[in-house]
């Protein structure tokens, strides 16, 4: 009876060990635990899984391929509808998706679909392909340049605008990615730490993307250096906006910009991108207290109070103003943070930042975090039951440091100097779900910067679709 | 792309540099800057473009005070900049306004330069006062002298023109009952703090470009907030230029010492290797 067999747990490392480095913290699967978590799969000839899936990965048939010690076809079925696999079978919230329309997760424990998907993309990793490597190696050939079908910009380098770009360079379109930061790669770089996502996984899928014919052009912001119509009117067929959600929120209470209040997106790179947790090797600063607060319950929540603890804080208590049900992380990652010490106060919101002086440092730095209990009412928009305050309940926690995670917002560089472009209230691109066509021809939106802060996967479907429009789109424009 | 084609010392801590950026020199406005990074474990540093002649090259003046300043100051011609990004933030608004008023306070004349270059071919009268702590520090006089109708030299010790603070030559201008259409302060807050305070009392316009600590200079860390009458403002997207009446200097100042600690550490390594 297949069913019988558990759902294999992944080996971690322990978790005092693990708050204390950088080092990855889940360890992946051996080929024998990969073989017998793919045997539990019943190759349903309906394939739900494949459904829940925004890339529509061919769960089964790949699964198949691991049962068989096939890795390499597993590998291929993988690669023919996702271009980021090591990374996807990291950070997807599977729990959300293909794993919550696993036909075992009705009766017992889901398929790890993930987990599968991050062993297969690893082995391939492990055992380059000689052959495919001498046709990456040898880029596309002059005379091929010639008869290119067109030219597409892709503004950032995050998992939307690389999967935009490798799809279209399948396709033999001369690609251009401009990003804004010094390295590729997006919040995958710049915010998912190395101890959930180690960047030499994001540099080899970025080569796989390069080794297509595609050019990066870093510290490139559009906006300032170029604007869209500048990229129309010199030689781009089309242009694919997808500049991330990346405009961080504050609260909008009192001492919020008291020294040793961040922005999680201002620590998260410091310390990924900047390499600060390396400091003072590495020569970009962090600043980081003896009790830590984070504010919020999103993975970017847990990577910055798990960073945090890594970094030598003494405490960190996380703050979230609803409850656990409600909290958008991954499972995975809440779990995580909670093994490493992490302390969780829920239903709890804070309402001012008090601070003080201190000794040989300049400013006003952060002493004490007011915060109010929180009670659940109705419903919101969202679904999820609104938290309320329950007058009377402040009390205070003493704070050396306070990370606001409470989520991002548009950046307007690109809206504000493409005024024609259609926004929405929020500043958010209006695109098509489908095409990500937008109301200007020729330009197309996707990831973030449409839906707001998602998934790595939904950014990447959004990409995949945009590419068949781009496609689409060229072809008729360059029609003789 | 990023060459160094040229360099000079303008003083013992401070470089001139002229870089090959054609795509940066074309954008280029006066009041903008750019991102630059030397070395693969160094950080992001903001520079002024302090010139740019729109078809091929910057040029930025570094003044040393650490680590990173120090790296980029080792840079000879013919080697290259890491990384460049730019032209970042608002470009100073450039119209007919009369008389203006420019200080310029030590590294802040580099800054300071393309927008009064600017201004003077928009037809203002320039008034112009450079000052620093002591004549090591002063640089581009003859620039100045070239651009502007009237030129004071102050130094906090007297080593140089004047002895004596930027606000004195400014009261006296206001004392002689000149109108003054605007003023143009470029220095330490401090400097840009005190000058506020002069100017406010008469209610002449002023304007300062901000020097916080900057991490991306995209609008995507928050780290360079400042208050401007009372609001928060990321100075590397709405700035850096902002009314000096309204700016909160003591938060700015208070801000940009988060990292006093470990500058020193850093410094000190340097020393050391
Ligand atoms: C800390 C953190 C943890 C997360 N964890 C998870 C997770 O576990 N699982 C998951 O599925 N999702 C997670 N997410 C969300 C996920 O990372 C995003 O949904 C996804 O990265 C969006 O992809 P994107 O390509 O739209 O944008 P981004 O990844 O944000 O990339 C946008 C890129 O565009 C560049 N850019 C911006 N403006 C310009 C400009 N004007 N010119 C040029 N370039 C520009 C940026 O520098 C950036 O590199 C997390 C997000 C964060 C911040
Ligand atoms: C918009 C802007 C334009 C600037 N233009 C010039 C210029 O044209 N020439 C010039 O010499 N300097 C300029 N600066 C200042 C220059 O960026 C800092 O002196 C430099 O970053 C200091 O780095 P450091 O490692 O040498 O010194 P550190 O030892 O790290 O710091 C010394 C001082 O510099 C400040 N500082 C540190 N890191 C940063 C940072 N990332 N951003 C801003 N300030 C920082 C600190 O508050 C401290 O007061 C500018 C700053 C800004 C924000
Ligand atoms: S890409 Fe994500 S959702 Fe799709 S199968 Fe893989 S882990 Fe599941
Ligand atoms: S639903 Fe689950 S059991 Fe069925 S094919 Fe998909 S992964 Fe296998
Ligand atoms: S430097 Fe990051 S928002 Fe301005």
């Amino acid at each position: 009876m297949k069913e019988r067999i558990p759902r294999q747990d992944m080996p971690k490392q322990i978790p005092k060990v693990r708050a204390k480095n950088f080092d990855e913290v889940a360890l992946g699967y051996s080929e024998e635990t990969a073989v017998i978590e793919a045997r539990r799969c019943l190759q349903c000839k309906n394939k739900p899984c494949v459904a829940g899936c925004p890339v529509e990965i061919d769960i089964p048939a790949f699964i198949l391929k691991i049962r068989e010690r096939d890795f390499k076809a597993a590998a291929k079925i993988l690669k023919d509808k996702n271009a980021l696999p090591a990374i996807c079978g990291r950070v997807c919230p599977q729990e959300d998706q293909c794993e919550k329309a696993c036909i075992l997760g009705k009766k017992s424990q889901p398929v790890a679909i993930g987990r599968l998907e991050r062993f297969v993309a690893d082995w391939e990793a492990e055992h380059p392909d000689q052959s495919e490597k001498v046709e990456n190696a040898s880029p596309k050939s002059a005379i091929q340049k010639k008869n290119l079908p067109g030219k597409a910009a892709v503004i950032g380098a995050g998992p939307s605008g690389l999967t935009v770009a490798g799809d279209l360079a399948k396709l033999s379109y001369e690609v251009v990615i401009f990003e804004a930061f010094h390295k590729p790669g997006g919040v995958l770089v710049y915010g998912i730490p190395e101890f959930r996502l180690p960047k030499a996984i994001v540099e080899r899928e970025i080569e796989y993307v390069k080794s297509l014919g595609v050019e990066i052009k870093t510290d490139y912001v559009i906006g300032r250096i170029f604007t869209i119509d500048e990229l129309l009117q010199n030689g781009f067929d089309a242009v694919y906006i997808a500049t991330g959600a990346g405009l961080p929120s504050f609260m909008n209470i009192p001492g919020e910009n008291l020294n040793g209040v961040y922005s999680s997106n201002e620590f998260l790179t410091r310390s990924n991108l900047m390499k600060a947790y390396l400091f003072p090797e590495y020569k970009t600063p962090i600043k980081i207290g003896g009790i830590v607060a984070v504010v919020g319950g999103g993975n970017v929540a847990m990577d910055s109070a798990r960073t945090a603890l890594r970094l030598g804080a003494d405490e960190v208590h996380l703050i979230y103003r609803r409850s656990r049900t409600e909290m958008p992380a991954r499972i995975e990652e809440i779990e995580n943070a909670e093994e490493e010490g992490v302390i969780f106060h829920l239903l709890t919101n804070p309402v001012r930042i008090l601070g003080e002086k201190k000794e040989n440092l300049p400013g006003m730095w952060v002493k004490t975090l007011e915060c109010l209990k929180m009670e659940l009412g109705a419903p919101d928009d969202s679904g999820r039951r609104r938290p309320v305050p329950i007058s009377g309940s402040e009390f205070l926690m003493p704070i050396d440091t306070v990370i606001m995670a409470i989520g991002t917002k548009a950046n307007p560089i690109i809206a504000t100097t493409t005024p024609d472009l259609a926004i929405n209230k929020w500043g958010y691109i209006i695109a098509d779900s489908e095409t990500g066509e937008t109301n200007k021809p020729g330009v197309f939106a996707g990831g973030d910067i449409v839906t707001g802060s998602a998934t790595v996967i939904g950014a990447m479907g959004a990409g995949r679709k945009a590419a068949r429009a781009i496609h689409e789109y060229i072809s008729q424009k360059n029609q003789p | 792309m990023n060459d160094v084609l040229e360099t000079t010392w303008l003083s013992p801590q401070v470089k001139w540099f002229r870089i090959e950026s054609p795509d940066i020199s074309r954008k280029a406005r006066a009041g903008q800057f750019v991102i630059v990074r030397v070395e693969e474990q160094g950080e992001r540093i903001p520079l002024t473009i302090a010139d740019f002649d729109g078809i091929n090259t910057i040029d930025f003046v570094v003044q040393e005070v650490g680590a990173g300043t120090r790296a980029i100051n080792r840079l000879q011609k013919g080697d290259r900049f890491l990384n460049i990004a730019g032209p970042l933030g608002r470009p100073s608004e450039i119209d007919r306004f009369g008389v203006v008023v420019c200080i310029g306070g030590g590294i802040g004349i580099a800054p300071l330069y393309p927008i009064a270059k600017e201004l003077r071919k928009s037809g203002n009268t320039i008034l112009s006062i450079l000052g620093a702590r002591n004549k090591d520090l002063l640089f581009w006089l003859d620039k100045f002298s070239a651009l502007s109708d009237e030129l004071v030299i102050i130094t906090d010790d007297g080593s140089m023109g004047r002895k004596g603070v930027v606000t004195e030559p400014l009261k006296e201008l206001i004392a002689k009952n000149m109108k003054i259409d605007r003023v143009i302060a470029i220095g330490p807050a401090v400097m840009m703090k005190f000058v506020s305070i002069v100017t406010k009392e008469k209610s002449i316009k002023t304007i300062v470009s901000l020097n916080p600590i900057m991490l991306d200079g995209t609008g995507m860390c928050g780290g360079c907030r400042v208050e401007v009458a009372g609001v928060s403002k990321f100075v590397c997207v709405d700035g850096p230029e902002f009314d000096a009446h309204q700016v909160d200097f003591d938060l700015l100042m208070a801000r940009q010492g988060i990292y006093k600690n470990e500058e020193q550490e850093c410094r000190i390594r340097g020393v050391l290797q």
